[in-house]
């Protein structure tokens, strides 16, 4: 049953293991565990961000491909709902409307941009999505009309999902069944879904041919694959996935503007998550989102205290400043690359098989 | 027996996974043109790469003039005065024909008794001087390439195919050249598929076959025994003009 | 034995370029409009060449696609930013030569200083992942994350007003035109650095090993030549270039972000990728290129001006996939 939820492929580290479940326990829980609008917060970003990482290791550590467009199609999801929520009018049929949308002019744009440019090197993927992502970007701030500009979309959502809704009449072990609490379990319960189709995918015999072009490009040519054809449906189902993301995230935060999808910034982030957490390892996901988010979070008060600590040193205060911590995770990044490219996920699972 | 300039002994050569050189062992004497025969796929061009150190020999030993040059940089083994024409020639199509011998002459411009000597082995070098090498056919480009290594005195030319897929008069007139070349103190290890241009130039020959050299002595004694090219090679030298 | 048939300089992009001024000005119809939009155009396409240069040139010769070219940019500026505070006695001065005196160190200490970082680039971040294409991209955008934190902390993260000297505002007013004085030196100091990389290209052996380098950098090594070190010349040649670029830049928006290295890092992309990566012929042209179209359909068509380069770029591929200069390897 676990086995073939999990397509067979198993955490393959007692630690890993373990802080598998204690993720998933704390995100399947968090309305119960940590009461309160920050901590839930901070858990339905988790929930999102795991699903968006994932999507992205599909490209990165599957594929063997960098894409900086993957917030651009993050942002046509957030986007897709919100216009047909603001404009429609307000319920589920709405909610439909928009995704559909968002996942065709997404399926468009991957496959449009793939076709174009996966058929030479992975660098010129790589630099023509940034320049794609960054025209969108600028296109979404002028359109104001449209998109809102910097100010972006606040939208209604349906009655079921709003805060002010009650589900149950009394709180349920002390906790609130309201609109919050369905929106979360919607998001939780569709980020969950897609991360095991996910894992499915990469387990897959598809999965298997992408990591053979990755290891050996012309190896795999000379068997018979068309690597364009590949890498161009792995870069349309990262997309999707993208997307689908975007529009559970707009609908957790019933707003969608540049800074929380677009934004360069959260391109940065997905790479940090991705690297650190470990490549091509799906559940690499799960470890760097979840740690990224909590510190992004909640490392800051830390570094504060150190930063209040070393008042009066040159410099070492600026160093860590709380708006700062971004610099440590950046070190952290490179280090990764050079010494562990597959991450923490990569590094436990080494751990665990000299122990065998 | 002539000095030998150029020793290989127990050379072996990987490339990713695959073991291309499987201990290869001959000498190239002083002042020789020395024939580098085998099928394709043989070895012959992963042999000439790893003297010069284009491929890293994962074992064995290659010594230039009594030294050892084995793991030795790609530029300080030609600096020791080897020169390579690449199968594929190698020339720097944006460059002018001047260009690419100003590049080739290490010590000062190209001039002189050896550029005269280019120019009449040679005679497009000198019409085509300011062209863009791009533009020059596949035989002059050749014949661009064997002059960026005769430039300079040089102790070894490496040369690998010099005759593929040119116009038989063209061969005959790089033929010409190397015979005459040979007639100064150049040592020359040549690879070559065309057995009328190899019968015709070689003072020794050494075959390879699957990474290995199966075969060494003078080109003379294989021409003239018709059973030994068959074997070796696979067919006869006469049959194959 | 007749060579193929063909010219040493491809014309058609040039053509490009003066069909491009000539339908902008029937486009536009007044003379001195079109004058003030082109000088614009052309320096800032010479500013944007100044710092993409060195990419292309790494590129092609190395095989390196630096993600982090952008922060030598930023670097310049920043150093601009504090140099010309440095100087403000000179910088304030109602003096040419003294604000000379005062932009000149500042754009020497953005080369300097971009050159030395450029050096320590190459050789603890990029020196480990030759010929790995996905460990460059990650390790030199890490790189990227990591140097616009060090300038937050070093800078501060507010907006840096970057006041260019009294004499270089302005503008020269010739009948009914006005000409900023600034865009004619970005003009001029754009020619210079161009005219000088040419010689070097040319009539230098250095500059002919890059170029034959960029074609082939085996022959060259097998020709006895440290591919290595010209490599790195390159690079700190290239990053030092990136950095006065930076300054210019800076001082041509008169403020500085952190961003700064970002966002030009888009326009360089599309610049090398128009001229053909690798080629510094194409650089040039492709740069003249992003920034006469920018200024030209700024002024016509304002709304579409955003995605002119993107469009551009979409069209000069479809003309030419591999860029307006493609670069030959053997």
């Amino acid at each position: 049953m676990i086995a073939s939820l999990l397509s067979a492929d198993f955490p393959r580290s007692r630690i890993l293991a373990v802080a598998l479940l204690a993720v998933f326990a704390g995100l399947a829980l968090a309305p119960f565990l940590f009461p309160g609008t920050r901590p839930l917060d901070v858990a339905a970003k988790v929930c999102v961000f795991i699903l968006l990482v994932a999507s992205y290791d599909l490209l990165l550590g599957y594929t063997g491909i960098v894409s900086f467009a993957h917030t651009m199609f993050f942002g046509i999801g957030g986007y897709g709902v919100a216009i047909a929520l603001s404009r429609m009018e307000v319920g589920w049929g709405a909610i439909a409307v928009g995704t559909a949308a968002a996942v065709l002019l997404s399926l468009a744009l991957s496959f449009l941009i793939g076709l174009f440019s996966l058929r030479v090197k992975a660098i010129f993927f790589a630099m023509i999505t940034l320049a794609v992502a960054s025209f969108f970007a600028i296109l979404a701030s002028q359109l104001s009309n449209v998109t809102g500009g910097e100010d972006g979309i606040t939208f209604r959502v349906p009655e079921l999902l709003r805060p002010a809704y009650r589900v149950l009449e009394q709180p349920l072990l002390g906790v609130t069944v309201g609109g919050r609490f369905v929106t979360y379990y919607l998001v939780f319960g569709a980020s969950l879904v897609l991360f095991v189709a996910l894992l499915r995918v990469v387990n897959s015999p598809f999965g298997r041919v992408l990591q053979a072009i990755r290891e050996n490009e012309f190896r795999a040519e000379a068997l018979g694959y068309r690597i364009v054809v590949y890498r161009t449906l792995a870069n349309c189902l990262g997309a999707l996935v993208a997307t689908l993301a975007g529009v559970l995230y707009a609908l957790w935060l019933r707003y969608t503007g540049p800074n929380t999808t677009l934004d360069f910034a959260i391109m940065i982030d997905i790479l940090l998550m991705v690297v650190i957490g470990g490549m091509g390892t799906m559940y690499g996901a799960v470890i760097g989102a979840t740690i990224f988010v909590v510190a992004q979070n909640y490392l800051q008060e830390a570094m504060k205290a150190v930063s209040g600590a070393l008042k009066g040193v040159p410099v070492l205060p600026d160093l860590f400043h709380p708006d700062r911590w971004l610099l440590w995770f950046g070190v952290l990044f490179v280090l990764s690359v050079y010494y562990f490219p597959a991450g923490i996920v990569g590094q436990l699972r080494a751990r665990a098989a000299l122990k065998k | 027996m002539a000095e030998n300039l150029l020793e290989l002994s127990g050379v072996h050569t990987h490339i990713a996974q695959y073991h291309i050189l499987q201990g290869v062992e001959f000498a190239v004497p002083r002042g020789e043109l020395t024939m580098l025969l085998g099928r394709n796929g043989a070895g012959k061009t992963t042999t000439l790469r790893t003297i010069l150190g284009l491929w890293r020999a994962s074992a064995g030993t290659i010594r230039f003039e009594s030294a050892d040059i084995t793991q030795r940089e790609t530029p300080d083994i030609a600096n020791l005065g080897i020169a390579y024409v690449p199968e594929s020639m190698g020339i720097f199509a944006g460059l002018t024909v001047q260009e690419n011998l100003v590049l080739a002459a290490r010590n000062g411009a190209p001039a002189g008794e050896r550029l005269e000597r280019i120019f009449r082995f040679f005679p497009p070098i000198k019409t085509f001087w300011h062209l863009p090498a791009g533009l020059l056919s596949g035989g002059q480009k050749q014949m661009l390439a064997i002059s960026r290594a005769i430039v300079e005195p040089r102790k070894l030319i490496l040369i690998d195919e010099p005759t593929k897929g040119l116009a038989p008069a063209i061969i005959n007139n790089l033929i010409e050249a190397f015979a005459e070349l040979k007639q100064t103190d150049t040592t020359i290890l040549m690879v070559e598929q065309n057995f009328h241009a190899a019968r015709s130039l070689g003072d020794s020959v050494a075959v390879m076959d699957s990474g290995r050299i199966v075969h060494t002595g003078r080109m003379a004694e294989l021409a003239a025994n018709e059973a030994l090219q068959t074997k070796l090679l696979g067919l006869s030298l006469e049959t194959h003009q | 034995m007749k060579p193929i048939e063909g010219q040493r300089l491809d014309w058609a992009p040039l053509a490009l370029l003066a069909a491009v001024g000539v339908a902008a000005l029937a486009l536009i119809g007044s003379p001195s409009t079109w004058v003030t939009l082109t000088i614009a155009g052309l320096a800032m396409g010479l500013l944007i060449f100044i710092m993409a240069s060195g990419l292309t040139l790494v590129f092609g010769l190395m095989d390196v696609m630096n993600f982090a070219h952008g922060l030598f940019i930023a670097i310049g500026a920043y150093l601009a930013v504090s140099t010309l505070r440095l100087f403000s006695a000179a910088a304030g001065a109602d003096s040419f030569l003294a604000n000379l005196a005062a932009v000149m160190p500042a754009m020497l200490a953005a080369m300097l200083v971009a050159g030395l970082l450029g050096w320590f680039f190459e050789r603890v971040i990029i020196r480990p992942v030759y010929g790995q294409h996905l460990k460059q991209i990650l390790i030199t955008t890490g790189g990227m994350i990591v140097a616009e934190q060090l300038i937050h902390v070093f800078w501060g993260p507010d907006l840096q007003p970057l006041a260019r000297p009294a004499s270089l505002r302005g503008a020269f007013i010739i009948g009914d035109m006005a000409i900023e004085k600034y865009r004619l030196i970005a003009v001029a100091i754009g020619l210079v650095v161009f005219a000088g990389m040419m010689l070097l290209l040319n009539r230098t052996k250095i500059g002919l090993l890059i170029r034959a380098g960029v074609e082939n950098k085996e022959m060259v090594e097998a020709m006895g030549y440290r591919i290595r070190r010209l490599f790195v010349g390159v690079f700190v040649a290239g990053s030092a270039l990136a950095g006065l670029g930076g300054a210019l830049w800076g001082m041509y928006q008169e403020s500085v972000t952190v961003h700064i290295g970002a966002n030009m890092m888009v326009l360089m992309f599309i610049v090398i990728i128009i001229g053909g990566l690798g080629s510094i012929g194409g650089c040039f042209a492709g740069a003249l290129l992003v920034g006469l179209v920018a200024n030209y359909v700024g002024y016509l068509a304002p709304k579409v001006a955003l995605g002119s380069n993107i469009l551009l770029m979409v069209l000069v591929l479809l003309w030419r996939p591999q860029g307006l200069y493609p670069v030959s390897k053997t």
